[in-house]
């Protein structure tokens, strides 16, 4: 995660997916450097939310709940596609 | 948009290969292309027809194939991965004098070259697993 917030940019969508998850709950260390992050998108993965058993109100503000269609338009919106795993 | 998908992990054992397949199908509903699925490293395990999940789990292989049905997708097994794990096809058997066969429908034994042309050729290509 912190690799990945190293290089996104203004205007990139950052989408946590599979234990990604974790990142997008209140209240961590992550979830400062999410806020301090201007002029990124954020995003998780609804499915594994709940997979994981983690309610959606946990979510940091502002992060949005996806599903994988939007996953998919999230991969072909954005130019260039990188997996942080 | 014309996609490809890089599967690295194996069945039941990483989500990855979950996760590929619910966005492979996500994109193709969505009317995407997917040119390609690529599955390297452990990926390959995918390919084998020889699984016999539970009956109230998901068959991962048997979903990509039928997913391969549908909308005529090509799956691609990487020929390296595939001969270190023993995904075989009729063509391995022979060359490697192995005695048996277990790849599964819809899916093929292929090079690395299938994986640099879906990376030229696409638009987009995901990666699932490391």
């Amino acid at each position: 995660m912190d690799s990945c917030l190293a290089y996104a940019k203004q205007g990139s969508a950052v989408l946590m997916y599979e234990d990604g998850i974790y990142g997008a709950i209140k209240g961590t260390a992550i979830a400062d450097k999410i806020a301090a992050a201007s002029g990124v998108s954020f995003y998780v993965l609804g499915p594994d939310l709940k997979a994981r058993g983690v309610a959606e109100d946990k979510v940091v503000d502002g992060i949005e709940i996806v599903d994988y269609a939007k996953f998919v338009a999230l991969a072909a919106e954005n130019d260039k596609v990188q997996a942080w795993v | 948009m014309k996609f490809a998908i890089q599967v690295n992990e194996g069945p039941y054992q990483h989500q990855a290969t979950d996760s590929a397949y619910q966005f492979t199908k996500a994109a193709l509903e969505a009317g995407h292309e997917v040119m390609r699925v690529f599955f390297y490293h452990d990926g390959v395990n995918n390919g084998t027809k020889l699984t016999t999940p539970p009956q109230d789990d998901r068959n991962i292989v048997n979903r990509w194939t039928e997913l391969a049905k549908k909308y005529d997708l090509d799956m691609v097994v990487c020929v390296a991965a595939a001969q270190r794990r023993g995904i075989v096809d009729e063509g391995e058997m022979q060359r490697n004098g192995k005695d048996a066969e277990n790849i599964a429908d819809n899916f093929r034994i292929s090079g690395l070259g299938q994986l640099i042309e879906a990376g030229i050729q696409s638009e987009r290509l995901v990666v699932f697993g490391d």
